[in-house]
């Protein structure tokens, strides 16, 4: 029972996590999808996210959804500025320079965060308490829920936005080929703008919602983007069922390793397979293979 | 004046230079900082040779200076190896680990070869870390040994300063030697277009991950040199955080110049010493740095210093043939 009791707990542990590194992932998807770059600086919006909503709840003394609704509006905003000031500027720069780029961002957005936040370590608040929950003899904390269901929820939202709403529609095209969606009155650069807008809201709600079971700070989002990228790389760069899938399993195995062979390994896990997988099928697990152009 | 003559002229002033720097700048702190520019100057070089020769981008090399002053440290000290001897091992190991790897990493591009690179170095900064029994985890490994040469021990500013100096500006010479080579050439191919370098016969999967093994052969001597006149080494020193730094360094120098290289070290070398009064802010300067040259100055501080002097050259040109 005690065995089986554990187990459970690292199943969940991992599928929770999994489930913030697949909504993180979605970020790095959408961004790669209409504009054709790796966002580096993507896990700085999750830690954005997460230090926002202390922000204004501990200074501002604002109750917890309105608090959520300004952090994701912020992170948001920052996103924009990101792809106004840093992206926009740059027309076919080099794979090179927008990894450079996008490095020197995340660096910059945590440098700041540092400098007006501090070096600590920040708790949220459990959205509902942590009183666990009794399930079937197996112990859930409110926390999990909240994560599950704001990730079908997102999952669900996004899903209605590309496949039936005229912007998402447009973002699709853009993705597909820029050239043929501007020639058809789609304005590509609106839809740049969206995509780093949406990837960096569905950040930092990832960020919001993992902050009361792991902690937050300033340094926070350099490994929660970089598996993030993991999970969208098993899901081969969609913003679907396949990076839900790769975020759940990198979440599991990273638990169940830490839970089974070695704790102080558990980052490493996450290296490990994503080398493994761009190294035996960088098109991902979930993907056909796709001629490239040259 | 051809343009090997004036390569060799450059190369020459250079060397005069850097051997002259103590006589006029003494004191132990100024040399330290001159014999840190020398290894993170080893360490930019050997990058450039990836990222500005072949156009391959690399987010992983810390840990290839780490492997080489762990393999150099941890064989001094617990088994009591000879250091040069260490150091040769230490070079030989990153070469074959890099050759191995190599192949399945460099056939990766663009975005996914600087992922799979900075999986790398996570991995290898978690292993430093993490293996407390061979490397002291993260309170690091003391009483590494000094280098020596019969009775000439390695131990002081003055004989570390000619020391990294002058494995430096071997690396540097090598260098620049190899872009001038038909390999150089070949390899700037590959950085523009790989097909179109594949097409006119250059074998671009092997020379990449010939030229990545060079890169992290370089590494390790740096880190094997590292280890032995610090004496002390700790994972921090091996960190993503390092690798970035090291792309900071080829990129504000510029892609592709060694001198560039050289340059780009030397700053960021000294720019925490000059940014020490700014406290926390240094890591805002260093995002604002990286975003601001490459966006406004991609080819770097040399090509912009060669643009000005370019520019002034051109003005004086133009009067002289206004007179005649």
């Amino acid at each position: 029972m005690d065995n089986s009791q554990q187990l459970f707990q690292y199943i969940l542990s991992g599928l929770s996590n999994g489930a913030i590194y697949a909504l993180i992932g979605f970020g790095f998807a959408i961004i790669h999808n209409a504009t054709g770059i790796i966002n580096f600086a993507q896990g700085e919006f999750v830690m954005l996210g997460g230090m926002f909503t202390i922000f204004f709840l501990s200074f501002f003394h604002l109750p917890l959804v309105p608090a959520i609704i300004l952090s994701i509006l912020f992170s948001t905003m920052v996103g924009i500025a990101f792809e106004r000031l840093a992206i926009r500027p740059l027309k076919n720069a080099k794979p090179l320079s927008m990894v450079i780029i996008t490095i020197g961002a995340s660096i910059l957005i945590r440098g700041i965060s540092m400098v007006v936040w501090g070096k600590d370590t920040h708790a949220l608040p459990a959205f509902s308490g942590n009183e666990p929950l009794h399930i079937a003899g197996a112990t859930i904390l409110p926390q999990h829920l909240w994560i599950f269901a704001i990730t079908v929820l997102i999952i669900i939202a996004n899903k209605i936005f590309f496949n039936f709403t005229i912007a998402g529609k447009a973002m699709l095209a853009c993705a597909y080929n820029s050239q043929a969606a501007s020639l058809v009155g789609i304005n590509v650069k609106t839809m740049i703008l969206l995509s780093f807008a949406i990837s960096s809201a569905i950040g930092s709600m990832a960020g919001i919602i993992i902050a009361p079971l792991t902690m937050t700070a300033y340094d926070v989002g350099v490994m929660l983007g970089l598996k993030g990228f993991c999970a969208v790389i098993i899901g081969g760069m969609s913003s679907g069922l396949g990076t839900i899938m790769g975020g759940l399993l990198l979440g599991l195995l990273e638990s169940l390793g830490a839970g089974y062979i070695s704790a102080s390994y558990k980052d490493a896990i996450a290296f490990i397979i994503l080398l493994l997988i761009l190294f035996v099928r960088p098109q991902g697990l979930f993907a056909t293979k796709e001629t490239e152009r040259v | 004046m051809t343009k090997e003559k004036r390569e060799i002229i450059m190369f020459l002033i250079f060397t005069l230079a850097v051997l002259a720097v103590p006589f006029f700048l003494q004191g132990s702190y100024f040399m330290n900082v001159l014999v840190f520019i020398g290894i993170n100057t080893m360490l930019a070089v050997g990058l450039n040779l990836l990222m500005g020769y072949a156009g391959q981008i690399s987010l992983g090399h810390a840990a290839f200076f780490g492997l080489g002053a762990y393999i150099s440290g941890v064989l001094t000290t617990t088994y009591e190896l000879n250091p040069w001897s260490a150091l040769a091992v230490a070079a030989g190991a990153n070469g074959g680990l890099a050759f191995v790897i190599g192949f399945p990493i460099l056939k990766l591009r663009g975005h996914f070869l600087a992922m799979a690179t900075l999986g790398f170095g996570i991995i290898m900064f978690i292993v430093f870390n993490e293996t407390v029994a061979v490397t002291g985890g993260p309170s690091g490994l003391s009483g590494i040994p000094n280098l020596h040469i019969s009775s000439l021990v390695f131990d002081n500013d003055m004989h570390n300063y000619y020391l990294i100096w002058s494995v430096t500006l071997v690396t540097m010479l090598l260098s620049i030697n190899l872009s001038q080579s038909r390999i150089g050439r070949a390899l700037r191919a590959i950085a523009d277009s790989e097909v179109a370098a594949r097409v006119m016969g250059v074998n671009a999967r092997v020379l990449k991950v010939q030229i990545f093994t060079v890169s992290a052969v370089i590494s390790a001597v740096a880190g094997s040199l590292y280890a032995h006149t610090m004496t002390f080494i700790s994972p921090a020193s091996f960190g993503f955080n390092f690798s970035v730094e090291l792309v900071t360094m080829v990129i504000i120098g510029g892609l592709g110049s060694i001198y560039g290289s050289f340059l780009g070290a030397a700053i960021l070398t000294m720019m925490p010493e000059f940014l020490r009064v700014l406290q926390d802010f240094d890591i805002i300067v260093y995002g604002l740095l990286l975003i601001i040259m490459t966006m406004y100055m991609p080819g770097g501080l040399i090509s912009g210093f060669n643009q000005i002097t370019g520019f002034i050259g051109g003005k004086i040109k133009g009067r002289g043939g206004s007179h005649a």
